[in-house]
């Protein structure tokens, strides 16, 4: 069994297929059975972790490009410009084409490689089955396969920035029938989708089927952690809300490339001339309900683990109870079911109707409701705390207000005459920003922090992680409020010049340049954060088996875990937040020891005492 | 503690079912939706279809009694397929081989019937291209058939592995049996809906 | 994992003795699904209305559908949970089927 002392990097390292082998005398296995092909589920839940990173500083580089544009219209960009080309940058000045490919891609990038794979493949999967006590994910052969689709799915992604006339430029949302003219790159995306969701697709049976089948001996579902039942209700979005966004990528494939017209309206011309190849009579409207059939689900998707995680860093650095568990299990229920039926409050400006748009209205509003319970839930947890200001925490604390601001200013975009104005302008933009940016990502960033001794075996820096978190915190507020004014000023999205066309909106033009410093501000905030990542690997503290004093069975575990996880099998005798327990001295009482505040061991076959309840 | 993960066969006793069990619904469920979103863009299609565009019934264009027989062929297949695995239930190894590869050759009959089908469509110009109404029918049954395909090579793994599988793990097996069976019941039943929506209304 | 031939799957612990009943069900629900089939057909020559040949053509499939789900996928004696998840699917199944049609009732269509 390797054991953290001998290799410091990730936990799990063996690698070698779960079905039973021998302990002591089997041969190590090399390379690549170990660190690529694994079937581990926590070399897996790093490598996700670890390309989501990458692909979230990749997305974040072409934003970084697009705010030059925005900022300084039809200016050369110095030394950068002139590397990309005459097709994208002639002369180092941005052209429109490109401006919408750096669009459409960041935003895909952002979501799809991103955040997800890091939020749900990295997190969930390195931390669930430890928190269940489970020795791995249900089948960790596909495991092994969901990550190398969605390798492969960006591997494509990125190449299509390579393909004639470019990446993917019509919007992350891929509207028909813009889209089924695009170049070549369009295409790629779609490709690149199917691999995407098709992976999606498979990770989201293991974990359900983990979570179900895999607790733990006295884990019912009532004492799982909030981090569990979040990633739950997200892998059940992930996978009924998917599939008919494969269906529909399908069918804008077979628009593109065996010109059928699925989504062509009869006698489309496009630049003065008639689309022949196409008969005409698809509807375009019928590509926007499929996508937001799956989109809308997938903003869930992008922002319940971060809640899980902010719920686990909250309750152990206030050392006390999450206030209102039942309610967090409710609502996060009731959120994920309905989730499928509001899409259309994307779709308020196609001409539904009004009473379709009345019942989008109202479910968006109902909707509205356990989300603000499970963040006032969050929010009361800290009356009467006592505050650890790790950073962890401090990125957990940061999320609340930032996750409010996100939310409040969802309001009017649900309701569907305040909708008119504010639909496709920067308001959207800002507000989605705060609940995925300062909301999700910070929560992923606490969740690294959180979670980094017990992969690694050391603890990260919080010099560097203050370091990390301030400047953050300022410049994502510098990025993200000015979008407020400046799409109340009625400058729209997808704008390759930042509205400075617009005569209505001169008075607001210079926020540009204040967004644009702030986004390379807060690219260079996150100097800090890649040097500890790396640094600490070799020179961090040790961590022992439970550095932050936690109660979840993570942390019964050595760190990092060895192949199978844990010595012997956990068994566990209460809720996942027995923090502060009247009458013990310490100030924590892990879900995995046996023993009860008067300090004596129970046996867990003796009933009275502390003995674990039947999994329901 | 042992790596191996528990419940691979046996049933976990609270929820009554092996994770191979849950798998497989759970992977059904998400068809089911991949589906729905195909018939809901037909129906969209239809309903919005300009007039003339979109055939009265869909046996003006396409052929009945070849997809009447198909429906028999598929359902048929459904057959074969659970007394397969009830054959293992009654431990017998040589009715399973007999009614798996029924199985597999209705499975190629359906497909040879429906290239017959597609290829009389293509030698008449009758394309995805051609109309709405033939894009989304080559669309829905084509991803159908690929479906088949998809069980059929499941099923030709469990018929030709199946021999060393039901001697050194007979209860094992007799639940993959099961869980494929699951899956091509499903490519079944999909059927059955397309039939009646693409040829006949 | 037990090499002897205790053959217990999740479906049950009985014997070869329901194994039987359930062959006998298989043969009675294959007879009903080929009957019902060429009631579907036959329904067809009767050149219906739009509406009701709808209606009855969906009936008649959802019935066969329902056999081989609740028969040949065991779906009447499954456990609980696989109903629920199976029940929610066809919940969400029904929004993304109608869901974008009925907003196109009171708007623009095509």
């Amino acid at each position: 069994m390797a054991d953290h002392e001998q290799h410091t990097t990730f936990a799990g390292g063996d690698g070698g297929p779960t079905a039973g082998h021998a302990g002591a005398g089997h041969e190590e296995p090399g390379f690549w059975r170990r660190y690529w092909f694994s079937v581990d589920h926590k070399v897996i839940g790093v490598q996700y972790a670890v390309t989501g990173l990458l692909f979230l500083l990749f997305g974040f580089g072409l934003m970084m490009l697009m705010r030059w544009q925005l900022a300084f219209p039809g200016e050369a960009l110095p030394l950068i410009g002139n590397l990309l080309g005459e097709s994208r940058m002639p002369g180092g000045v941005m052209l429109p084409e490109f401006y919408n490919q750096l669009g459409a891609m960041h935003g895909t990038i952002m979501v799809f490689l991103g955040v997800v794979p890091l939020a749900v493949g990295g997190f969930g999967n390195f931390v669930v089955p430890l928190q269940i006590g489970a020795p791995d994910m249900a089948f960790p052969r596909l495991n092994m396969a969901s990550y190398h689709v969605f390798f492969w799915g960006g591997v494509l992604m990125l190449a299509s920035f390579f393909a004639p006339g470019g990446a993917a430029q019509s919007g992350w949302t891929s509207y028909a029938p813009l889209s089924d003219i695009a170049p070549t790159g369009q295409t790629m995306w779609l490709v690149g989708m199917v691999f995407l969701i098709t992976s999606s697709l498979l990770g989201s049976v293991n974990f359900i089927t983990t979570i179900i089948q895999l607790r733990a001996p006295g884990l019912s579902f009532m004492r799982l952690p909030f981090f569990v039942w979040a990633q739950f209700v997200t892998a059940f979005l992930l996978l009924l809300a998917f599939p008919p966004l494969e269906a529909a990528a399908v069918m804008q494939l077979m628009d593109r490339l065996a010109d059928t017209s699925f989504f062509v309206p009869a006698g489309l011309v496009v630049s003065g001339q008639l689309m022949s190849q196409h008969t005409g009579g698809g509807s375009p409207i019928l590509w926007q309900h499929l996508f937001w059939f799956l989109a809308h689900p997938e903003v869930y998707v992008l922002i319940l683990p971060g809640l899980g995680i902010i719920s686990e860093v909250i309750a152990n650095n206030t050392r006390k109870p999450l206030w209102g568990y039942k309610a967090l299990v409710y609502s996060v229920l009731g959120i994920g079911g309905m989730s499928f039926i509001v899409w259309a409050h994307h779709m308020f400006l196609t001409g539904m109707g009004t009473v379709m748009n009345a019942f989008f209205q109202t479910t968006t509003m109902i909707i509205s409701i356990p989300s603000v319970i499970i963040l006032t839930v969050l929010i009361l947890s800290l009356w009467g705390a006592s505050i650890r200001f790790s950073t962890p925490m401090l990125f957990a604390l940061a999320f609340l207000p930032m996750f409010a601001i996100g939310g409040l200013t969802g309001l009017p975009l649900g309701l569907s005459s305040a909708d008119i104005p504010l639909h496709d302008t920067y308001y959207v933009i800002g507000h989605f920003h705060y609940v995925v940016a300062p909301g999700t990502l910070f929560a992923l960033m606490a969740g690294i922090y959180y979670w980094y001794p017990k992969a690694t075996g050391r603890k990260l820096s919080s010099f560097l992680g203050k370091l990390h978190f301030w400047p953050s915190l300022l410049f994502m507020n510098g990025i993200f409020f000015p979008m407020f004014i400046v799409g109340l000023a009625g400058v729209s999205r997808r704008l390759y010049d930042g509205g400075a066309t617009y005569a209505h909106a001169q008075h607001v033009l210079w926020l540009n340049e204040l967004m644009s410093i702030s986004a390379w501000g807060l690219g260079l905030a996150q100097i800090p954060f890649i040097i500890n990542f790396f640094l600490s690997l070799k020179r961090g503290a040790l961590a022992d088996d439970n550095p932050w004093h936690a109660t979840t069975l993570e942390w019964a575990a050595p760190s990092p875990p060895p192949h199978g996880n844990f010595a012997s099998q956990p068994v566990v005798y209460r809720g996942p937040y027995e923090y502060s327990v009247p009458g013990m001295e310490r100030d924590y009482l892990p879900q995995f020891e046996p023993g009860g505040p008067d300090g004596e061991p129970r046996s867990s076959i003796h009933p009275g005492g502390a003995e674990p309840v039947p999994a329901e | 503690m042992s790596s191996a993960i528990p419940y691979t066969v046996e049933p976990r006793p609270d929820t009554g079912l092996n994770n191979v069990k849950i798998g497989i619904w759970l992977f059904l469920a998400s068809e089911v939706m991949l589906f729905g979103a195909l018939f809901a863009s037909y129906i969209l299609l239809r309903v919005g279809a300009p007039p003339g565009t979109w055939p009265r019934h869909g046996a003006e264009i396409l052929n009945v009694p070849l997809a009447t027989l198909n429906t028999a062929v598929l359902i048929t297949s459904s057959v074969t397929m659970v007394m397969s695995w009830a054959s293992l239930m009654r431990k017998n190894f040589a009715k399973f081989r007999l009614y798996m590869g029924g199985t597999i050759g209705l499975g190629f009959v359906f497909l040879i019937i429906k290239s017959i089908e597609y290829g009389t469509k293509f030698h008449h110009h009758l394309f995805p291209s051609t109309s709405t109404f033939l894009a989304i029918y080559f669309t829905l049954t084509g991803l159908h058939a690929l479906h088949v395909i998809g069980g059929m090579v499941v099923n030709s793994y469990l018929w030709g592995t199946g021999g060393k599988w039901w001697k050194t793990a007979p209860q094992q097996f007799t639940n993959r049996v099961e869980t494929a069976g699951l899956f091509w019941h499903f490519v079944d039943l999909v059927w059955i809906f397309l039939f009646p929506v693409l040829y006949l209304l | 994992m037990s090499t002897d031939h205790h053959l217990g799957s999740d479906l049950d612990v009985h014997g070869d003795i329901d194994v039987d009943k359930h062959v006998r069900t298989y043969i009675t629900v294959f007879v009903a699904l080929l009957a019902l089939t060429l009631i579907t057909v036959g329904i067809f020559y009767l050149h219906l209305p739009l509406v009701p040949a709808i209606a009855l053509a969906l009936t008649v499939a959802a019935i066969k559908g329902s056999l081989v789900a609740c028969y040949f996928m065991h779906l009447l004696s499954e456990r609980k949970l696989v109903l629920l998840v199976m029940a929610v699917t066809v919940l969400f199944f029904l929004f993304v089927l109608l869901g974008p049609w009925l907003t196109e009732m009171n708007g623009i269509t095509g």
